[in-house]
């Protein structure tokens, strides 16, 4: 991380008194534009929200006294507030899975070596470029129970409708597919940078050997990306626990509340009931979430590679 | 799924991610035919929602609500949806919005981070591991945790509805400081011996000797920061009411209301909305996924 003072440049091993000062002014001006924004819009509003948490603050400007960790308390008893963690939990498992395979079915495909290499990459990657909106727009639309072409499909081949985002017990699962389609692209791009910088040499000692496709595949491509597999499986964890945009666009949370996930949660006790302060209170629990995951995929990647 | 030769990833053109395109000098056997069908199969289920909200966008309304679902409309394709799309709606300027607000974000980002990343690449300073330290720490913290304490600071600040709570709080990207710092660790240090010998400012040093060196890895950086800020929705949306400020994402959630079930236009407008990105990307395909390639595992 730092430099080993060994292969510092003669120039810094000469200093005097004057150049380490002169260092120090130099680095923290360097720094100084970044650390502006830094303070201001990132390291203040992360420790005012813990502030804002202990009061009962609200947009009306009623409450803005301390009241210790009321919050706090009302949230871990509130039964919303559960049932939107819990749709975060729910959808965050259910689509790092398939994001993650999917992605390496399409980039293990890319790598046999197919033609046209471009169009490839341009359909699979391309929905990442879009905006939630667009997405949210195209899926609705083809999720219509009676205009939809996925029901459609479904009638033309003699399967009933489904009524997706309508249904509480289909609507997670008709956002973790419009999810799949947005996002899968870019994993897959990760994927398959990946793939391509395993040696070749590997390939053919192992051809060599007559192993087959499968058992290349298998013996190794797959052990080769392990530290991307772990590298892409927490980010889409990290990216999956802040879904917010597709489900309020697509079911704003609904129907019952079945997908609403815990940042719509925040997004409403403070936006619509006007309660910040309770709704900063909730965001520090969902932070607290964030960093204990983070936590222990560090914990467990460092197992691993040790 | 191909025989054992096949798979064996064929010499490819030397570039830093081996994102190249492959000679695909290879013969058909059964393996290869069947991966190519997979693979297009997945293109064609990735391509059929663009292909179905074109379809729609080019019939009349009538044509798009009737409950004969069809892809090819009784009445014929017409352009109206986008003529009215254009006549009545705000798509210009949510456009416009959007890339001054984007570019501006990737400016100032690019800006800031390179120099900070230049100073803890090169620079011995004190508190520079106590600085590194915070920075790394912040990664973790996730954009929607922080809304409501942002919303209070700009109203507090007065920048609701200005585009400058749009921008402001989107420039902070703690994990592309780290991306452009290891790139500027790479960067042979003798190249700057010269100049520090000839009494150079680090200033002169950084603008002169490293930023020209660094071309590629910006790039990267900007390519990413910008799909972000361009496809921001949440930030976006709380920070602005005012309807000449909205982006291009947050006004498309609007129309959803206006037009009701006015299926063409919506689909018409949706698909105005997502053609700027999709263009400069079949212009600069290899770059943007290369730049996603490189910067894509810092985090998002």
């Amino acid at each position: 991380m730092s430099t080993s003072t060994l292969s510092r440049p003669r120039p810094e091993n000469l200093r005097t008194s004057g150049s380490r000062t002169r260092s120090n002014l130099s680095g923290w001006g360097f720094a100084a534009p970044f650390l502006v924004f830094f303070l201001v819009f990132l390291v203040w509003p992360i420790l005012y929200g813990f502030y804002m948490s202990l009061t009962g603050k609200s947009l009306t400007g009623a409450n803005d006294s301390l009241i210790g960790f009321a919050n706090y308390a009302e949230a871990l008893a509130d039964a919303d507030m559960w049932r939107s963690l819990g749709n975060t939990l729910y959808f965050t498992v259910i689509s790092t899975v398939p994001l993650v395979l999917v992605a390496l079915v399409m980039a293990a495909l890319l790598n046999i070596g197919l033609p046209a290499q471009w169009l490839w990459r341009l359909s699979y990657f391309a929905p990442y470029l879009l905006a939630s909106t667009v997405v949210s727009l195209f899926f609705t639309w083809m999720y219509n129970p009676q205009l939809g072409l996925i029901n459609e499909f479904l009638t033309g081949i003699g399967l009933p409708r489904v009524a997706w985002l309508n249904d509480p017990n289909v609507a997670m699962w008709a956002i973790v597919i419009a999810t799949l389609w947005w996002t899968v692209g870019f994993n897959f791009l990760l994927y398959l940078a990946a793939m391509q910088n395993i040696p070749a040499q590997h390939y053919e000692a192992a051809s060599l050997d007559g192993a087959g496709a499968w058992r290349q595949f298998f013996s190794i491509t797959l052990p080769q990306l392990t530290p991307t597999t772990v590298m892409i499986v927490l980010l889409q964890i990290l990216a999956s626990l802040k879904i917010f945009d597709q489900v309020y666009q697509m079911t704003a949370g609904g129907p019952g509340g079945s997908t609403r996930p815990v940042v719509q949660y925040i997004f409403e006790t403070g936006f619509t009931g006007y309660r910040l302060g309770y709704s900063a209170a909730i965001s520090y629990i969902f932070f607290g979430l964030i960093v204990v995951i983070s936590v222990m995929q560090f914990v467990i990647t460092r197992r691993r590679s040790a | 799924m191909a025989t054992p030769t096949l798979t064996r990833p064929a010499p490819r053109a030397t570039t830093a991610n081996g994102l190249k395109i492959r000679q695909p000098r290879k013969k058909l056997t059964v393996g290869r035919i069947a991966a190519i069908a997979v693979a297009a199969f997945i293109a064609v289920l990735w391509l059929i929602p663009f292909a179905w909200a074109t379809a729609t966008a080019f019939k009349t309304e009538t044509d798009a609500a009737a409950p004969d679902v069809t892809w090819l409309p009784p009445s014929g394709f017409t352009p109206e949806a986008f003529v009215k799309v254009f006549q009545d709606g705000n798509i210009p300027l949510w456009t416009w919005n959007s890339l001054y607000t984007s570019a501006a974000i990737t400016a100032i980002t690019l800006v800031i981070s390179a120099l900070v990343a230049y100073a803890l690449s090169r620079i011995d300073f004190k508190g520079k591991k106590v600085l590194m330290t915070v920075i790394i720490a912040s990664i973790i913290i996730p954009p929607p945790v922080l809304i409501i304490p942002l919303f209070y600071q700009m109203l507090a600040l007065n920048l609701i509805d200005t585009s400058w709570a749009i921008i402001l709080p989107q420039v902070i990207h703690p994990a592309m400081v780290f991306v452009l710092k290891k790139f500027f660790d790479q960067i042979p240090r003798e190249l700057e011996e010269a100049a520090v010998m000839d009494g150079a400012s680090r200033l002169r040093i950084f603008t002169q000797i490293i930023l020209p060196l660094s071309r590629p890895i910006l790039a990267a950086v900007a390519i990413f920061v910008f799909i972000g800020a361009w496809n921001n929705f949440l930030w976006p949306f709380i920070a602005t009411n005012d309807g000449n400020l909205l982006t291009l994402p947050v006004g498309l959630q609007t129309i959803k209301s206006a037009y009701g079930i006015q299926y063409a236009q919506n689909m018409a407008s949706a698909l105005l909305a997502a053609l700027p990105l999709i263009v400069v990307f079949l212009f600069f395909q290899r770059q943007i996924i290369k730049g996603v390639a490189t910067t894509g595992l810092a985090g998002t």
